[in-house]
């Protein structure tokens, strides 16, 4: 049996779909978190189910190219769980009435059941039970009440009977809603009163900078704080004497202990300098990235389920449309902050081929992942914040000035922003959990093989002197142009497999501030990691993605050049 | 008294019921799925500098809409709310 979840964007379909097969999928509280279908497994009756996640719709009459997918896949399926954002009944009940048209067994969901006692609205849900002719459930997803009476009725879901013209579908429609529905008067409650004023620019820009300004300071608090109490004393204190214990053991040299160890520095190991696979390449991802990586998601999550996101892309709009974007694609900015994987997938929210290219070239060239950030954070953040603040303005001033320069050259529709804005809602803690840990578990999963890797290459590279012969014939552009020594083409390397152990390479170079500076635009620039780059040639296909590699090769040379002349 | 403005017209905060869209199939019906159609009675909760996007409420619904659709919504409001 095939089951499909169907509804309109942002009424909880990911979350019913994690609570009927216990996966693990993310959830917001923002339209189009869900761009893939998810397939997963349940048991009915002891007989096992899939269970497929469809991204949301509004109308059977597609509007876009992801409705179209969505009305493909309901010839697949057996069962439509058609969810129902219950305080929005009217809009929801459009979707259903085409549904119960196509003759399937159908069983409405209606979430959100919990607030529709605070916004005042009242369902009889025998009522609509009976108009419908199909079931009718109550339910609170994300706390997972009404999903036990969910399963058992999926397994007796029948076609409806009901018939009406299609003409008077809205109709229709009102007069279901007038059946079932009351609505009683209530204030505004102090989340509405914060969400206009966070759309409205007087109130609503200084808001937006506020937020910004405490997600970087929550950041860099857990971030910094995690490394300085829990991370590093962690590696000093217990693993450095193990691993001088290995040391010994493997007789204090030979292949295998650099491979392992790397080198002793002045008796000791340092943990930026000595590249072995257990020195270097675990504290790089467990030492250095993943306690900023797990500040960077509490932070956005947070966000993402509190509503706050789409109301953002309400203030930057009319920025984003200098760059031939419209604000919506602040969401794959934000998730390319974190890593670049997720924020290139998420340009699928974007409708047109010119808006997604402009998307994902802008966020892989100028939106440095965490893990990078993490990294340059350690390396230039020593020399102060000026440093710093140098990086983040060049690549600002990138993403402003090639955004508009592709806006410009590039054929294609840039339409306006259409989006839903979600309520306010507080983050349910449970659920958020959840989500911070899936995200771990990915990084865990994803990201440390590859520095493990990257850290055995590096030695590798060396061992057999390759990167001093790359280095001589690069040596035009890299010390030519950008002004680094020879050795730094060593990071260019491997930073295509990994940027955070690229720049940990840079370590034992003794570079100063600006060939710091000069190294880190650069790499942030010049190509996206190979995780993102086989994404990304997924997405936009392998001639725009060849395309989009010109213009970042092309435009970190110039930049680097620049900051180089200038610095 | 009533007098009929596109909704980009229309100062924020005013409430209205929409007359008629004036635009092709596509955006009427892109519109209709959110439930924003003729007869629909709607507020304008907010609108944007340099002719940015227009957020509407309807019901429980928020929406926001480019300002070039949101010039081809037409609403019914009665004169005596504030604008003039």
């Amino acid at each position: 049996m095939k089951i499909l979840l169907m509804g309109n964007p942002n009424v909880g379909k990911s979350v019913v779909f994690n609570r009927l097969t216990g996966a693990d999928v993310i959830s917001s509280n923002y339209p189009g978190t869900t761009v893939e279908f998810t397939r997963g497994c349940m048991k009915i009756k002891g007989e096992r189910a899939e269970v497929i996640d469809v991204p949301g719709t509004y109308t059977l009459e597609p509007t876009c190219k992801a409705e179209e997918i969505a009305v493909r896949m309901l010839d697949e399926g057996d069962v439509v769980v058609n969810v129902v954002d219950a305080t929005n009944l009217e809009r929801s009940l459009n979707l259903t009435l085409q549904l119960l048209k196509k003759k399937i067994p159908v069983v409405v969901v209606l979430n959100f059941w919990d607030e529709t006692k605070h916004t005042g609205i009242s369902i009889d849900v025998d009522k609509l039970t009976e108009i419908l002719g199909v079931p009718c459930i109550p339910t609170c997803a994300v706390t997972g009440e009404g999903i036990k009476q969910l399963v058992e009725s999926i397994a007796s879901a029948k076609p409806s009977s009901y018939e009406y013209e299609e003409k008077e579908r809205w109709h229709e429609i009102g007069n279901i809603v007038k059946r079932v529905q009351k609505i009683s008067h209530r204030h505004h409650t102090f989340l509405e009163t914060l969400g206009d004023a966070s759309v409205k620019p007087l109130s609503g820009l200084p808001i937006a900078l506020a937020v910004m300004f405490l997600t970087f300071k929550i950041i860099r608090f857990i971030g910094e704080g995690l490394i300085g109490y829990v991370f590093e004393p962690l590696f000093e204190n217990l693993w450095t004497p193990l691993m001088l214990k290995l040391s010994a053991v493997l007789g204090s040299g030979g292949f295998i202990h650099d491979m392992l160890i790397g080198k002793i520095i002045e008796g000791g190991i340092d943990y930026g300098q000595s590249f072995g696979l257990l020195t270097t390449g675990l504290f790089v991802p467990f030492g250095a990235v993943l306690p900023y990586v797990f500040a960077f998601y509490v932070a956005l999550s947070f966000l993402e389920d509190s509503g706050y996101l789409p109301r953002l892309a309400v203030m930057v709009d009319t920025v984003m449309h200098k760059l031939g974007l419209h604000g919506l694609s602040i969401i794959p900015m934000l998730l390319g902050l974190g890593c670049n994987v997720p924020g290139a997938l998420s340009t699928r929210i974007l409708e047109t081929r010119k808006e997604r290219f402009i998307a994902a070239t802008l966020m892989a060239i100028a939106v440095p992942c965490m893990a990078l950030q993490a990294m340059i954070a350690g390396l230039v953040g020593k020399h102060g914040v000026k440093g710093l603040g140098i990086v983040y303005g060049a690549l600002f001033i990138v993403w402003i000035i090639l955004g508009t320069v592709l806006h410009r050259i590039i054929k294609g529709q840039s339409p306006e922003i259409f989006l839903e804005i979600p309520p306010y809602r507080l983050p349910y803690f449970r659920g958020l959990l959840k989500k911070i840990w899936i995200r771990i578990k990915w990084f865990i999963k994803e990201a440390v093989p590859f520095v493990l890797l990257g850290v055995f290459i590096v030695n590798i590279l060396y061992t057999f002197g390759i990167i001093q012969f790359v280095g001589r014939f690069t040596a035009p552009v890299v010390t030519g142009v950008l002004g680094l020594p020879e050795e730094a083409v060593g990071a260019l390397v491997i930073g295509f497999l990994r940027k955070d152990v690229a720049v940990g390479m840079l370590v034992p170079l003794g570079l100063t501030l600006k060939q710091l500076i000069v190294a880190s635009v650069v790499l942030a620039m010049y190509f996206p990691c190979v995780a993102t780059f086989t994404t990304l040639i997924k997405e936009l296909g392998i001639i725009d993605m060849m395309k989009s590699a010109a213009i970042m090769i092309v435009s970190s040379i110039l930049v680097g050049g620049i900051l180089n002349l200038v610095l | 008294m009533s007098a009929i403005i596109s909704l980009a017209e229309m100062p924020p905060g005013e409430k209205g019921t929409i007359t008629a869209i004036q635009g092709g199939q596509g955006l009427v019906r892109k519109l209709e799925a959110m439930g924003i159609r003729a007869g629909k009675e709607i507020t304008k909760v907010s609108e944007q500098w340099m002719r940015g996007p227009v957020l509407i409420r309807h019901g429980n619904t928020q929406v926001a809409i480019g300002f070039g659709m949101a010039r081809r919504v037409m609403v019914s409001v009665s004169e005596h709310g504030g604008a003039l």
